[in-house]
């Protein structure tokens, strides 16, 4: 049996260096930023002043713009801190966890933010703030996860553990969201007749849809950017001893 | 590694059966919570038995969390952890000892008392044998899920409260399958399905989890 000889590509090992991170990460920055400011200023806009009210909910539906985004970064958040934590398991990489560490505020808060906006769009739509919806009940038990995620880096002082213990604890959870997902799903078929659905049309004009494929974009550049930031504090945190840091123009002051 | 895996077992229920306080306070805990439902609820049978499969979970899930973060707390402690981990086996070796021994003590009682509490909350009698093989075969998944969150809070301050927040969401598809099945029986409708997707569970955490437990343990 011949060993497999495969390997990451260069800039994959260079990435796990707080050092080389440190640098890209304050490069690739402003890029983020300034595609933040583009996509969501332009989607928001166009998205509430611009697009054609629902012929069914009036102006409530607007709300989708915040709601759906956050929706989706709710669950693409939890997967890249699961990714980040697995790749700072196997090449134990500190960079990758402390990747990890910086998703979890980042998603609980988003997945905060689609429970909230959703009671808020719920209450006109469907009448309620809150229904045992298949959705609704997932997102909350997601929402939960992060908690213990969170809870767990906070209780364990040592980074480089925490940073372990998380990753493993978000690795189970990713591999447990789509059995809970489905257990829920069904779960709500079989107790609650169909009484409520989303009332949109199955299809959207184009004129609603593309303010919200910006926001969605721009929320996504926001979580980049976010991740980068956090995570440049944490390297700054933890790496004030060494002589790269001390040497590096950010600490001078030049 | 047979052996190894009895060593611990036996030394384990050893250890357990000249504490039995240990094994007995997760069991009038159970009780006592089910015995909350009627005070709080209400007594009347009619409103009872439709709530009683839930009930039972909600409190068999609850006794099993109070009784996880013995786990490994105390071979920690005494250091025993270490040596166990040094030995000449896998760690999922260890912790499918742990979790068996886990589950002899908390998950196999609750199913031999849920007849006791199954009547206490009038759940119809011909229910009964679905309550306790949906027990028998999700209570050893508890364990399994419980050993990961055990793991991890071993030797982190607070402990006990942070290994509730860490495992209650993964038990979710549990009591929901182990509650349906339950409520299915009621009606008189068929259970195999149920009880196929509470094995598949079962056998996914046997996949899964001692794995991860062991890797929580060597951090």
């Amino acid at each position: 049996m011949s060993a497999i000889n495969w390997r990451m590509p260069r800039w994959f090992y260079q990435m796990g260096s707080p050092k080389w991170f440190y640098e890209w990460a304050g490069r690739l920055q402003p890029w983020f930023a300034g595609s933040v400011f583009i996509l969501l200023l332009w989607g928001m806009i166009w998205g509430l002043a611009f697009a054609p009210a629902d012929y069914q909910q009036g102006n409530s539906f607007r709300i989708m713009y915040v709601h759906v985004p956050a929706a989706i970064l709710s669950q693409s958040v939890f997967m890249a801190m699961a990714m980040a934590g697995a790749i700072g398991l196997i090449w134990k990489m500190k960079v990758a966890f402390m990747v990890a560490r910086s998703c979890v505020a980042i998603g609980a808060s988003f997945t905060a933010i689609a429970l909230l906006t959703g009671a808020i769009w719920g209450k006109p739509t469907w009448g309620a703030f809150w229904v045992w919806d298949a959705r609704l009940t997932s997102t909350l038990v997601l929402l939960f996860l992060y908690a213990g995620v969170m809870a767990l880096n906070q209780a364990i002082s040592e980074r480089q553990t925490a940073g372990k213990a998380s990753a493993i604890l978000a690795i189970v959870g990713s591999i447990n969201i789509p059995v809970i997902k489905y257990s829920v799903e069904w779960w709500n078929t079989l107790h609650q007749s169909s009484s409520f659905s989303f009332t949109e049309k199955p299809s959207m004009p184009a004129e609603m849809y593309l303010p919200l494929l910006l926001t969605v974009l721009g929320c996504y550049c926001f979580f980049s950017l976010l991740v980068l930031m956090r995570t440049r504090t944490q390297i700054l945190q933890t790496q004030s001893q060494t002589s790269w840091l001390a040497a590096h123009r950010d600490i001078r002051g030049e | 590694m047979m052996a190894f895996v009895m060593a611990i077992v036996k030394r384990d229920l050893l250890l357990i059966l000249r504490q039995p306080a240990d094994i007995l306070n997760p069991l009038v805990f159970f009780i006592l919570v089910v015995a909350l439902f009627p005070l709080g609820v209400s007594p009347e049978a009619s409103i009872l038995a439709p709530t009683a499969a839930g009930i039972v979970w909600v409190a068999a899930m609850l006794a099993t969390l109070l009784s996880l973060e013995l786990m490994f707390k105390l071979d920690h402690e005494d250091g025993s952890l270490e040596q166990l981990l040094l030995a000449p086996y896998p760690g999922w070796s260890l912790v499918l000892a742990k979790v068996l021994v886990h589950w002899l003590i908390s998950g196999l009682p609750l199913v031999l008392l849920s007849p006791l509490i199954a009547s206490m909350l009038f759940l119809p009698l011909h229910a009964l044998p679905t309550l306790m093989l949906s027990l028998l075969i999700g209570t050893p998944t508890l364990s399994l899920f419980g050993a990961i969150g055990a793991a991890l809070v071993t030797g982190v301050r607070g402990g006990g409260m942070l290994l509730t927040i860490l495992i209650l969401p993964l038990y979710v598809p549990v009591i929901i399958f182990g509650a349906a099945s339950v409520a299915a029986a009621v009606q008189g409708m068929p259970i195999d399905g149920y009880m196929a997707i509470l094995g598949a569970m079962l056998v996914f955490a046997l996949m899964i989890t001692p794995w991860a437990s062991s890797a929580a343990l060597k951090l």
